[in-house]
């Protein structure tokens, strides 16, 4: 891990103990004991429907552990904590929902308020400026629903991002994304990191796009999980344990791929790696 | 024109005139959360079921504007607490609405009183609103419109983006349930011009057509507004005029709005934009 560059406290800035989280029919998470230092970039990996969207859930305070405790920031979770940015998965607008991308920024900052919200310069201010730190500004007034998938998630990585959180959560933000997206999105993120010290939990079933920035991976299956630094735990034997059967973890072009009966597609992905784009200085936030 | 002016004159008029503008105002701007949440058959029962609780004070001798309130509102709670969820709202919908329809069709055998009151309800009719009627629908539209106002925001976020707004900590299943509710009152109140078959014509229409025309949701409400403002005052004009039944002209005006606005100005004004957005991002460069 990554120690606690530009830690304000000596708390972590999420620490699971002993978590258990029960969802409807049986338990997702069992006794998931974890520490996650601010400034540090976590994956959280595993196959369709492992409970990782559950588990940001429980650090936002949707749900409550059965077991265990969760703190985000030295306390409990609570809904709505402004310190923590959500870019939730991602779910394309209607192309005639009347909803500017700004106007999906703004909500960022006081959507959850009553009223109507009048103009104030100074929430546009805001609004515009997180837009331009995402490279948003061509397109930021046009329909959302009309956008690509692309443009839409830089959008919602801004909502999240406008409130200036300590700890951003984010779903599959690459999903369905093609790979020169998927590295402009990475390198949003990292650079919004690299600025402000924030916190990174990130849920992806291809841990390949993020894998230069990751300082710990979370790899869970069927309510086994594994914590560690990637070269430890994308491991045949440490995956192989978790799994409950034997699966491989190659290398192949510079991609880790995890291959085996029950891994689904697990990490595959079947388009050739590319080589990391520096982060270029514009996209940087604020 | 003359003729217009002469019959200004008249109180009936009058409290006509007076009722759409409330019945605009309020559907205009409900229609918009209507369309945007998907909720058209949940409003098609909120009237179905108006028309039962209408036709149920109808057998009692208590006003008829009150048991739409009454129907509607208890439709919008069961439904709201039965099935929030889009999956399964539609089913839980046509289950209530059934149930509730068939208890309409007994009230109405059961009424021994005059028949056109009951067939008002159902197609709408301007001659019925009397000075009473008009301060109760102005009392239930200004509760509607404040309530709307006052969870603007939150319930504009749970509807664009409610995973979002969740994590924001906006109520995003209570909103459901209390818009439901409002929409409830939108119901009861445009029943009484456009009746109970042709609530659609209020409470779709306007906002399916105003959202072709911005991409700015809070001028699509005020769009939205504006149309069923045109579409009311123009039908109850024309109805005057003609002597023939409000609904016809309610529901032409706003589909030929619908249309207008579907295949003219929206697609004019999308390449628009598109034009400017290209000259926007070529300057930038």
């Amino acid at each position: 891990m990554r120690g606690s560059r530009g830690a304000t406290s000596a708390a972590p800035a999420v620490r699971f103990e002993r978590l258990t989280v029960d969802y409807g029919t049986g338990k997702i998470w069992s006794d998931l004991s974890l520490q996650v230092a601010r400034g540090a970039f976590v994956a959280i990996l595993g196959p369709n429907g492992a409970g990782k969207t559950s588990l940001l859930r429980a650090v936002l305070g949707l749900i409550s552990p059965t077991a265990g405790s969760i703190e985000v920031l030295g306390r409990s979770p609570r809904r709505g904590d402004p310190a923590i940015g959500y870019v939730p998965q991602h779910s394309s607008f209607d192309p005639d929902l009347p909803l500017r991308g700004r106007d999906l920024v703004r909500l960022g900052i006081d959507g959850h308020r009553w009223g109507i919200g009048w103009r104030d310069a100074d929430a546009d201010a805001r609004v515009a400026r997180a837009i331009a730190s995402v490279g948003a500004e061509p397109y930021a007034d046009a329909a959302i629903g009309r956008l690509s998938g692309g443009e839409q998630q830089r959008l919602r990585i801004a909502q999240a991002l406008v409130g200036d959180p300590a700890v951003l959560l984010c779903d599959e933000p690459l999903a369905n994304l093609d790979l020169r997206n998927q590295q402009a999105i990475t390198d949003l993120i990292h650079a919004w990191q690299e600025r402000t010290g924030g916190t990174v939990l990130l849920v992806t079933h291809d841990v390949n796009p993020v894998l230069r920035l990751v300082d710990e991976v979370l790899f869970v299956v069927n309510g086994r999980w594994a914590a560690g630094k990637p070269d430890d735990v994308l491991t045949s034997a440490r995956l192989s344990d978790l799994y409950g059967s034997h699966v491989d973890v190659v290398q192949v072009s510079g991609r880790l791929l995890v291959v085996g009966q029950s891994t689904e597609t697990g990490l595959n992905l079947d388009e050739p790696h590319h080589a990391p784009i520096p982060v270029d200085g514009h996209h940087g936030l604020r | 024109m003359d003729q217009l002016t002469r019959l200004l004159a008249y109180d009936f008029v009058q409290n006509a005139i007076a009722a759409g503008v409330v019945v605009a105002i309020v559907s205009g701007a409900v229609s918009r959360f209507v369309v945007a949440r998907n909720l058209s058959f949940a409003v098609h029962a909120l009237a179905e079921i108006g028309f039962t609780g209408a036709a149920g004070f109808l057998l009692l001798r208590l006003p008829v504007v009150l048991g739409l309130l009454t129907g509607s509102v208890l439709t919008a709670v069961s439904i709201g607490v039965l099935g929030v969820r889009a999956r399964g709202r539609d089913v839980v919908v046509g289950v209530v609405m059934a149930f509730g329809l068939g208890l309409g069709v007994l009230f109405i055998t059961l009424y021994r009183g005059y028949a056109g009151q009951a067939l008002a309800i159902l197609f709408g009719t301007i001659t019925g609103v009397s000075r009473t009627d008009v301060v109760l629908l102005g009392s239930i539209g200004a509760v509607t419109v404040a309530a709307l106002a006052l969870i603007y925001r939150p319930l504009t976020f749970a509807t664009v983006d409610p995973e979002g707004a969740e994590a924001r900590g906006v109520p995003v299943g209570p909103l459901a349930v209390l818009f439901l509710v409002l929409t409830a009152a939108a119901v009861a109140v445009a029943v009484q011009i456009v009746g109970v078959l042709l609530i659609l014509t209020l409470l779709i229409t306007p906002g399916a057509a105003a959202e072709r025309l911005t991409p700015k949701f809070g001028r699509a409400v005020v769009y939205s507004v504006a149309i069923a403002l045109f579409c009311t005052l123009g039908g109850i004009t024309l109805a005057l005029l003609t002597d023939r039944s409000v609904s016809v002209f309610v529901t032409s005006l706003s589909f030929a709005c619908y249309l207008a606005a579907r295949f003219v100005v929206g697609p004019a004004l999308l390449r628009q934009s598109r034009r400017g957005s290209v000259e926007a991002s070529g300057a930038a460069r």
